[in-house]
């Protein structure tokens, strides 16, 4: 279940942010997951539920986008939407496909409260 | 409003904070840390992954019979639970720092940090780091290796590399176990798998071998002992997870 650990890196990475601005409240945290990630979505949002008890983010909405799979093929260069880390070229059906995107995991922007 | 009063006070506000920053920043960056650590002294380190009881421990135990004594080998174990292969290891008289990683399901690059200020492997060494058994979770976490080598054995079942995908996406080295039990299996043989393997990542360096019959076992060592013996000559040596086939 390494959807646990990214759960509490989520949490991590957030805090940390938002101490070094003096909040006390994170509002929001908006994330980015690759569809080729390896996450679980589910397993994800169930873990971020009980990663979050206790901490800043306790309140906090989760705006999450999902981002699809891009394959660039090694060998025509032909471009495309992909669903698995197997799928071949849909122009010549060669396997050396590049991911361009679909692996990203990232904390992009958080929403703080701070008393000022 | 605030600015209608005369005098300083304080209130609360609200201000959106731009992070972009990868969700697993702070371990990568300890595997870079490991990283650096390896290529300043210039060791080889494995990561070794596969499903429990695929044959990591006895593949390491057969690796280290024969390459002892041609090359300095250290071992990392993580074990949910037990100390049972640092053991196995131990009786081979390697030196071998064990990681109980509790409920955890893999390996992170502070845990190799950590066991690496204890086992201190000197300049030139080969390191073996054997991953919790789980084909899932130890794919996502840099440990700062040169190598992750995915162990499948013959059993197993042709679709694996199809059904877990990450794990052979993210290896550079596959490893085909238990070839010795291939006449006893029906189907197809080791063609599927082998093809499967790669369709995921067409760089996969692929061996068969039978950890504990001893086939294909030279060529694994051979590979092994000239890669570590490069390493140990070779100041910078680069190992980029994104270096894949396409992407440049
Ligand atoms: N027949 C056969 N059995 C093997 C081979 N390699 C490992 N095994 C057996 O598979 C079981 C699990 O091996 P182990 O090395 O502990 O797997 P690990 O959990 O991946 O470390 C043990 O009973 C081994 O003896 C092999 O090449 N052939
Ligand atoms: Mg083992
Ligand atoms: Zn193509």
């Amino acid at each position: 279940m390494h959807e646990l650990s990214i759960a509490q890196s989520i949490v991590e990475l957030a805090e940390e942010q938002a101490r070094q601005q003096q909040a006390s409240v994170i509002e929001e945290v908006e994330i980015e997951i690759g569809r080729l990630a390896g996450v679980e979505i589910q397993t994800l949002t169930f873990a971020l539920e009980s990663a979050v008890k206790y901490t800043m983010l306790e309140k906090a909405r989760i705006v999450r986008h999902d981002i699809d799979g891009e394959g660039r093929c090694g060998d025509c260069g032909a471009c495309f939407k992909t669903e698995a880390l197997f799928s071949p070229c849909p122009q010549c059906g060669s396997y050396a496909v590049g991911l361009l995107r679909g692996k990203e995991l990232r904390v992009k922007s958080i929403v703080i409260n701070r008393y000022v | 409003m605030c600015n209608t009063h005369e005098h300083p006070h304080h209130h609360n506000e609200q201000a959106v904070l731009s992070i972009e920053q990868d969700i697993l920043h702070r371990n990568n960056l300890l595997a870079e840390r490991n990283r650096g650590y390896f290529e300043a002294k210039r060791i080889l380190a494995l990561n070794l992954m596969s499903s429990p009881g695929s044959g990591k421990t006895s593949l390491l135990e057969e690796t280290i019979r024969r390459l002892n004594g041609r090359l300095a080998m250290y071992v990392i174990e993580g074990d949910q639970q037990t100390s049972n292969d640092a053991n196995r290891i131990a009786a081979l008289s390697v030196p071998v720092f064990q990681v109980n990683t509790g409920t955890g399901c893999h390996l992170e690059a502070g845990m190799i940090n950590h066991a690496l200020k204890h086992l201190a492997p000197p300049e030139g060494s080969l390191l073996f780091i054997e991953n919790v058994g789980n084909l899932i979770c130890p794919a996502m976490f840099d440990l700062g290796e040169a190598y992750k080598v995915v162990v499948v054995s013959t059993t197993e079942g042709d679709d694996k590399p199809l059904k877990y995908p990450h794990i052979f996406w993210e290896a550079n080295v596959c490893i085909i176990n238990k070839t010795d039990l291939l006449p006893y299996l029906d189907g197809a043989g080791i063609q599927t798998l082998r093809e499967n393997a790669l369709k995921v990542n067409p760089q996969l360096q692929l061996f068969e071998l039978s950890a504990t019959k001893g086939a294909g076992m030279d060529a694994w060592c051979d590979w092994l002992y000239n890669i570590s013996k490069s390493t140990s000559l070779i100041t910078s040596f680069l190992n980029s997870k994104y270096d894949k086939p396409g992407i440049n």
